[in-house]
């Protein structure tokens, strides 16, 4: 509860000093989008720092973390239709439920392995400039570590009215998202949709055995 | 203001950065060299590196990466300062001599702990600054993906972060097969970090060289700007048409 109390009291001082309801909650009760990322960032970073199976690498419990502290605050069909572009327009509404669970799977498997790399570097959530009212933002995150330039990891979020979520994650300038459009394109053109899905599919299904089999 | 970020959001659309594949003349060579490099990492330079990690522990590591990263400070200075940027210049200018005395001849980074932070310059950046175009997409034995522009860069860029290899009285390392260590040491701490890399590469995506070209040219241009790319996001969900409904993000302050 201190916590609450210390993000209400900074949200005070905010108002009273700049005027703008932006850096603790908005009016509505909603988390403002930085804060948002940070929370989620320090909760996360937290539990893999205090977890000696996770730094060993147990995907299981990894993915598992991921699963209940991370996925709820992305946006998976709007990622999934900026990966796959203008095609996203001609797939059926099947065919765009197996494409996000395809892709969803896809990168969760890739990018939640990186967690167990963590080690020692410091993340820091740049505070956020925004206008009220606005419906999408970019909040960006420094990885800081020794001896090495720091990395930007940027995150683009939408507001649904009811919460904030990412839909895109950017890093060093290159979006994760939407660099998959030229591979997935030529696989359309050249496969179908259907043929997409497929490929996107026995991916994930080599990956699943290659881990089993480790 | 408003209408510079949509002039250049049509450029990077026309550049093939959010959809349309990028001009890759080359492709049936680069991928050729791409599978060479892969192979020839997989079997010489990602079983050095992980042997390297498995000697050299963590903080000597990082007083490696400092020492060899504080050599590229004046050259990423005078490309900063090639590019009208004589603050920054200033900055890394001043990082060099910090790191190079009380850092402990660049083992330690005081620098960037007293708020001077490091920069990634270098002269292929510089050239498209002044305009360079970056010519076709490029994969290059040994060194990897580069644009035509950088690879005409990569003699001077690779000489400067490498300055014990240039051909003069070298004050410091007269030996030969010192240099050669050197370079090799900077070669695996490179590597090192970069380990895992490979395997997201693999596993992440449906076709790694089109994967790494479009991270590689999207990157590039990323610096070349410092970052003042702005990012259009479209709406497919939506009934109406793209142009109405996307939504852009502006470039960095």
């Amino acid at each position: 509860m201190t916590m609450t109390r210390k993000l209400f009291t900074r949200c005070l001082l905010t108002l009273v000093v700049f005027f703008v309801p932006a850096a603790g909650f908005s009016a509505d009760g909603v988390q403002s989008p930085d804060e948002q990322v940070r929370n989620v960032t320090n909760e996360v970073l937290a539990i893999v720092r205090g977890d000696k199976s996770i730094q060993a690498g147990d995907s299981g419990k990894v993915l598992a973390l991921v699963d209940e502290k991370v996925l709820p605050h992305f946006n998976f069909r709007r990622m999934t239709s900026l990966a796959v572009g203008p095609n996203w327009r001609s797939a059926s509404p099947e065919q765009q439920e197996r494409l996000i669970a395809a892709f969803r799977t896809l990168l969760v498997r890739t990018y939640s392995s990186a967690l167990t790399k963590y080690r020692d570097q410091t993340i820091e959530v740049k505070p956020l400039r925004t206008n009220p009212g606005e419906k999408m933002v970019r909040v960006n995150t420094e990885v800081r570590q020794d001896g090495v330039q720091p990395i930007a990891i940027d995150y683009a979020l939408e507001s649904d009215g009811q919460g904030w979520k990412v839909f895109d994650v950017t890093v060093a300038g290159v979006s994760l998202v939407t660099n998959y459009r030229s591979s997935f394109t030529n696989e359309i053109n050249a496969k179908g949709i259907d043929g997409l899905i497929a490929s996107l599919e026995a991916k994930n299904k080599s990956l699943e055995t290659g881990q089993g089999g480790k | 203001m408003k209408n510079a970020p949509l002039v250049f959001v049509t450029v990077l659309l026309a550049a093939g950065c959010a959809g349309a594949p990028p001009d890759d003349p080359l492709e049936p060579y680069n991928r050729s060299m791409f599978s060479f490099n892969e192979k020839l990492d997989n079997a010489v330079t990602k079983p050095a590196a992980k042997a390297y990690v498995a000697v050299a522990p963590s903080p000597l590591r990082t007083y490696v990466s400092n020492f060899f990263g504080n050599l590229q400070d004046p050259w990423i200075a005078l490309n900063n300062l090639l590019q009208g940027k004589p603050a920054n210049a200033l900055n890394d200018f001043m990082r060099f001599v910090f790191n190079s005395t009380l850092g402990i001849g660049g083992l330690l980074d005081i620098a960037s702990e007293a708020k001077l932070p490091k920069h990634d310059e270098d002269f292929g950046q510089t050239l498209g600054v002044w305009g360079v175009k970056e010519g076709p997409f490029l994969v290059l034995p040994f060194f990897g993906p580069r644009t035509l522009r950088d690879a005409a860069a990569l003699p001077l860029d690779a000489s400067a972060e490498t300055p014990w290899t240039l051909p003069y009285r070298n004050p410091v390392v007269h030996d030969e097969w010192g240099r050669y260590g050197l370079s090799g040491v900077k070669l695996l701490n490179e590597r090192a970090r970069l380990l895992g890399l490979e395997r997201t590469l693999d596993e992440g995506t449906l076709d790694k060289y089109r994967y790494a070209r479009d991270f590689y040219l999207q990157q590039r241009r990323f610096k070349v700007l410092d970052g003042n790319v702005p990012v259009e996001y479209e709406d497919f969900d939506s009934s109406e048409d793209a142009s109405g409904t996307s939504h852009e993000f502006g470039g960095k302050q």
